[in-house]
């Protein structure tokens, strides 16, 4: 029952989650911007973005492999390493588990059509609505994933006898409290980072090989977007910190730093700790959290000290929250800026520095989204079922866990380095205008009767 | 009929496609493999990556959606196979994932790689290997419960001729399997070098699949009389089984009607994988869980049952389509497309 297995237990877990929430992001996030590309493609006649729809595909399907093992992973991880947790919370999260399953099989079955099926067709618009299953089923399987972990957050739809869950609700279960606004902000957050990548891809290839009318499209378009979910996605963690301050206050109080419950309550940023958990060097906003907890200036939010101290979550999770509240503002600054310049006409939006800014930009967003799931889960500490279920009852006892920590480690950076390589290999290969010029020269090799069958 | 009849009856139909089409996907891998060191690889690599790299998802969904489902009607199962399998369990994950991305990587460069190319193989033999372990341990006396804690008894479990025969079981299946699909499918290819090559895999793994059938099914008799008894009732499912390989092969040895062989060869599963079920009936693993002890309630059995068939409407469609395109489409799969 050592303290140790605990802990790999969750490095482990926090490895594959970790690991695992880069390629289902981007998994949830891509779809929606092929199905853009392809859509005005057809619209605008322009063969530009239908390449851009293929090759944002071509590149997907690498990290939809990777994301399929490391889902799979993850599923089979839930029993392995939290078989306390299954034993009492499965009959509750199994139905969003089972859906889940769908939604993937969904996606699984159209993105195979999709990707075989590209000149298969003679009206285009055929070939695009397969997009709406995929770009459906990724979204789904998001939505049933973010109500278990809703689930693990806030509880409900059971009651709770002699040690076991009974009178279970499942569709109350999935429909918890935490559910809105987590769907709402994960879904938000991996659209924006979707477009933050692809715009950053487009503007690091415009700095190292020059601007070309391929990749000006493409970073246009997905400026356009990372700035419509930049827009939503500032809204939805809002929502969040609203629901937090309602109902899991502790989550709040310990990214915040705020320790006495208090009426109007000053934001604080940055800063750090001395010995005596005061704080040191940090900006202080006046009564800026009262406001952001519940839209007054002067409303009372509860401090972290109203909990018992074995209660507490981390208090680390205060620089993660405040990165990536940082992150989101500064994805949608970017992406005013750029059309700002855009607008400008003295200005132009394809200078050096603006460039490079946008292709930080896609780096910047992956760690927002990786610092906002460190934030929701170390929030939720010491709890896995908050207020039944702690931690160490949860996980597995057998100590081999530490050796599967340093497999699944191994396995992690094979599987990254891999990815990489194949991607490099497959873009740097193939530049967009080499591809560009060969279609246009197969198109005339039909038009002339080479291309005889098809 | 009630919630665990019908989550069992739903699951082990799963199963049993999941046996159908991960077989040939993991039999295509090693005989990819074996191909490329006999230096027949350009017969029949075309083959495989034309029917495998569109459907590769789809084979690993049906085994997430067996497992989910099991814990989803049989809780209990993922708190006693879940504590007992950590070790092993892990390894197939990790066989998985190598697995997986063979199929993302393969049309950039790593189809040409021995390297790859041997992983994808030997995995191809040891996932099958290593999740066959599963059926050995529900026959009990390999997971063992004191106290409050669960364990695998890793020395009774390697010294256990049932469980190595069912393993053994696993891997002549696989091979034997995929040999007919793929010469099915070479038929349809119009491929003949593929298809003489695949009729030959097919005949030579026949008939050690019958022989390791047999012998496992004597050492059942020996580990667990319960079940084997229960089986021998069911003898008519069994000598079905029988009789459909028979057809099979017949056809086979004769060359002529490759997709009604491979289908007397489902049938042949078919049967003696639910005589095999069935005589397991009640216990899921024996003797600490049974399906009745460990049902989930009804409410979510409810709700399961209302999503499975939700699911299938929007699930059989999708297939049919999917088949539609690929499998019976001649022109796809001559390559022409
Ligand atoms: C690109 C990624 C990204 C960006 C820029 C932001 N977030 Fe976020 N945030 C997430 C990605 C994310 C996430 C990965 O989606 C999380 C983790 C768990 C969850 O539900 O969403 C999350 C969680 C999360 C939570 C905890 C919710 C809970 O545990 O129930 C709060 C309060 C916020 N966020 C608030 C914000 C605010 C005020 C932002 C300012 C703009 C912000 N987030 C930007
Ligand atoms: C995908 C992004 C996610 C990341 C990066 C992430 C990260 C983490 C981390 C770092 C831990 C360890 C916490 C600790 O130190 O105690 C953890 C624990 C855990 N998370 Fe998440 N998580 C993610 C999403 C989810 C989701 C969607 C679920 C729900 C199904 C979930 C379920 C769990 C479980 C069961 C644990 C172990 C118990 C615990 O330590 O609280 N996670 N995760
Ligand atoms: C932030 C949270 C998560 C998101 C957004 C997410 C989303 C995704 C996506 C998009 C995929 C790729 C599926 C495909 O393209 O076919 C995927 C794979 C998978 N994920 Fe996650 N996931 C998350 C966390 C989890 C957790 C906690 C679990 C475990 C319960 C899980 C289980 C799986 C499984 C089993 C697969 C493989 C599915 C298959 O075999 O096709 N995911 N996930």
């Amino acid at each position: 029952m050592g303290i140790d297995t605990v802990l790999w237990s969750k490095l482990v877990t926090g490895m594959t989650l970790g690991f695992h929430a880069i390629f289902a992001t981007i998994g949830v996030g891509i779809p929606l911007m092929i199905a853009i590309a392809e859509f005005i493609g057809i619209r605008k006649q322009d063969s530009h973005y239908a390449l851009m729809a293929k090759r944002w595909a071509r590149g997907f399907v690498i990290s939809v492999a990777v994301g399929v093992v490391t889902g799979t992973a993850i599923s089979l991880q839930l029993a392995l390493v939290w078989p306390n947790f299954m034993k009492l919370a499965g009959n509750v999260i199994a139905l969003p588990l089972f859906m889940e399953v769908f939604a993937f099989f969904f996606e699984a079955i159209f993105l195979g059509i999709y990707l075989y099926t590209w000149d298969r067709f003679k009206n285009p618009y055929i070939h695009w609505l397969l997009t709406i299953p995929i770009v459906a089923g990724a979204g789904m399987s998001a939505v049933f994933i973010t109500t278990v972990n809703g689930f693990m957050n806030q509880p409900g739809g059971f009651t709770m006898q002699g040690g076991q869950f009974t009178a279970v609700n499942p569709v109350q279960a999935m429909l918890n409290t935490a559910t809105f606004s987590k769907v709402f902000h994960v879904l938000s957050s991996a659209y924006l980072t979707g477009a933050a990548l692809l715009a950053g891809i487009a503007a690091f290839t415009m700095l190292r090989k020059g601007v070309t009318g391929y990749h000006k499209k493409a970073l246009k378009l997905m400026m356009a977007v990372v700035m419509l979910f930049g827009l939503l996605n500032t809204v939805a963690g809002d929502v969040s910190a609203k629901f937090l301050a309602e109902h899991q206050p502790e989550k709040l109080a310990a990214a915040e730093w705020h320790f006495e419950t208090e009426s109007g309550a000053d934001l604080i940023l940055l800063g750090w700790l001395n010995a005596e958990h005061q704080i040191i060097g940090a900006l202080h906003l006046p009564k800026i959290l009262s406001f952001l907890a519940f839209g007054n200036f002067n409303a009372k939010v509860t401090g972290l000290n109203e909990f018992p101290s074995d209660e507490q979550p981390p208090l680390l999770v205060h620089y993660f929250f405040d990165l990536m509240a940082g992150i989101g503002f500064a994805l949608l600054g970017i992406s005013v800026l750029y059309f700002l310049f855009a607008l400008w006409k003295k200005r132009n939006e394809h200078n050096k520095w603006l460039l490079r800014i946008i292709a930080l930009g896609a780096p910047l967003a992956f760690l927002g989204v990786e610092l906002g799931w460190f934030y929701a889960e170390l929030g939720r500490q010491p709890w896995i079922l908050r207020g039944y279920m702690r931690v160490e009852e949860a996980a597995t006892t057998s100590p081999s866990v530490r050796i599967l920590f340093f497999l699944f480690l191994l396995l992690y950076i094979v599987l990254g380095m891999v990815s990489v390589l194949v991607l490099r290999r497959l873009f740097n290969n193939n530049p967009a205008e080499t591809e560009m010029e060969k279609r246009a020269q197969h198109a005339g090799d039909k038009r002339t009767g080479k291309g005889a069958h098809a | 009929m009630s919630y665990h009849l019908i989550g069992i009856s739903v699951l082990w139909l799963f199963l049993y496609g999941y046996l159908i089409i991960a077989s040939i996907d993991f039999g295509a891998g090693f005989f990819a493999f074996y191909a490329r060191l006999t230096k027949q690889d350009p017969l029949i690599n075309r083959l495989i990556s034309r029917y495998l790299s569109p459907v590769w998802e789809i084979t690993n969904v049906f085994f997430v959606f067996f497992y989910i489902g099991m814990i989803g009607f049989f809780p209990d199962t993922a708190y006693y196979y879940g504590s007992a399998l950590l070790v092993p369990g892990s390894v197939a994950i990790v066989l998985l994932a190598i697995r997986g991305s063979f199929y993302a990587f393969e049309n950039y460069g790593s189809k040409n790689n021995i390297v790859y190319l041997f992983l994808y193989g030997a995995s191809g033999l040891l996932i099958p290997a290593s999740l066959s372990v599963t059926l050995a341990l529900s026959e009990g006396g390999f997971i063992l419960k004191q106290d409050q804690t669960v364990s695998l008894d890793y020395w009774a479990l390697f010294t256990n001729p049932l469980s190595w025969s069912i393993v053994g079981l696993a891997i002549v299946s696989v091979l034997f399997i995929s040999a007919c699909f793929l010469a099915f499918y070479a038929t349809r290819a119009e491929d003949h070098a593929a298809l003489k090559l695949m009729r030959t895999y097919a005949l030579f793994w026949s008939t050690p699949t019958i022989i390791i059938a047999l012998t496992a099914f004597i050492y059942l008799g020996q580990h667990n009389e319960r079940h084997y008894q229960n089986m021998m009732d069911l003898w008519w499912l069994l000598a079905l089984s029988i009789a459909f390989f028979m057809i099979a092969m017949w056809l086979l040895y004769r060359g002529r009607r490759y997709g009604l062989a491979f289908v007397c060869i489902m049938l042949q599963f078919f049967c003696a994988f639910f005589a095999y079920g069935i005589g397991q009936y009640p216990y899921i693993l024996d003797p600490y869980i049974t399906i009745q002890s460990s049902v989930t309630s009804s409410s979510m059995g409810f709700a399961l049952v209302v999503v499975f068939i939700g699911g299938m409407c929007l699930l059989i469609p999708s297939l049919i389509l999917v088949f539609k395109l690929f499998l019976f489409d001649a022109d796809y799969v001559k390559g022409k497309k």
